[in-house]
């Protein structure tokens, strides 16, 4: 099952705190799917995320201001 | 609720969060965790501020002193509160920093009747006194009852601090065995001490708490720190479990709380 978390209207760093928080909830090798709307958070997610050893597994852009973030738990 | 954080404690405790040591379990241990502060003095004061901001769930606090004018050169956190009792005003500071805080307070002085109920209540003590009766009791009762202890102290322009976890490294009688004599070391009132001083080393003791409740890096077990603040020097000292230690030892002479080994001087023969 893939976990959706929406965070449009978050900024940085609550973007990246927001996903943490999740991804403590879910098991090592489920996937999280993170909703952003914020630029900076496209990089800033995915690069934190790959610090504490979580793959990115695809970053989709939806439209102009629209990116989701699939993430896989470590 | 994400995480079982409200969306202002997502924000208040974002920088724990996003370090990958504490995170979100990391720290809900923090709000879990009961830590009990020995005096809202000099020490007291920074140890109380660090705590609470850390999100240290309950917070108890043990002290007979009303705040003095001459207190406020380092006790920070009593501005505004001259002449009332220091643990009320600890806990005002308490509650307008951090109200996720529950504060129990004690107005009264920790003694040989009290010590081992108080102590029974919390996960970790933080010694923040400025007697030796007081920092033998402390010692001597985080033993009997296996309660880590962060120890500090402060003289002028110099400071000491250790973490003891009883049983697993040396304890304080393990190092000082009996207090000097009375009236050989003067007290903060006859000797001054250097404001910032008490900062410094109660934030020491506050991160090692900290450490300690999360289950983080290296605790200062079995170290000492000295601190010279005239010199800006830290030197660490090697300390050793003392198999002789009155209370720790493996022939121990304290086996429980008597109240006249606790006078003035410490002194326990």
């Amino acid at each position: 099952m893939i976990v959706e978390l929406d965070l449009r209207g978050e900024v940085c760093p609550y973007t990246f705190v927001k996903t943490k928080l999740k991804l403590e909830e879910l098991e090592s090798g489920e996937e999280l799917n993170v909703i952003l709307d914020h630029a900076p958070a496209v990089d800033n997610v995915p690069r934190s995320l790959k610090n504490e050893g979580h793959k990115i597994l695809e970053i989709e852009q939806n439209g102009d201001h629209l990116w989701k973030v699939k993430i896989l738990k470590a | 609720m994400l995480g079982g954080f409200s969306e202002e404690q997502i924000k208040r405790y974002s920088r724990h969060i996003i370090l990958p040591e504490v995170g979100g379990k990391g720290q809900k241990k923090l709000l879990s965790s009961r830590v009990l502060c020995i005096g809202a003095g000099g020490l007291g004061a920074p140890i109380i501020e660090y705590l609470a901001a850390a999100g240290v769930g309950t917070l108890g606090i043990i002290d007979d002193d009303t705040v003095d004018l001459s207190n406020l050169q380092r006790q920070i956190i009593h501005g505004g509160n001259v002449g009332i009792h220091k643990v009320e005003s600890a806990r005002q500071f308490i509650n307008n920093l951090n109200p996720d805080i529950e504060v129990r307070t004690y107005v009264e002085r920790l003694n040989a009747n009290n010590v081992v109920d108080i102590f029974k209540e919390y996960d970790i003590v933080v010694d923040g006194s400025d007697n030796f009766a007081t920092r033998y009791l402390v010692n001597d009762a985080c033993v009997l009852t296996d309660t880590p202890l962060s120890h500090g102290s402060i003289y002028r322009f110099e400071g000491q601090v250790t973490t003891i976890i009883p049983h697993k490294g040396p304890c304080y009688r393990c190092i000082f065995e009996h207090a000097p004599p009375p009236g050989m070391v003067p007290s903060c009132q006859e000797a001054g001490v250097l404001g910032v001083l008490p900062g410094i080393i109660g934030v020491i003791q506050a991160t090692e708490v900290v450490k300690y409740l999360l289950g983080i890096g290296e605790l200062l077990v079995g170290r000492l720190i000295y601190y010279d603040a005239l010199n800006m020097v830290f030197d660490e000292i090697k300390i050793r479990w003392n198999k002789n230690c009155p209370v720790c030892g493996t022939e121990p002479k304290i086996t429980s709380i008597q109240e006249e080994i606790y006078g003035e001087s410490c002194r326990i023969w």
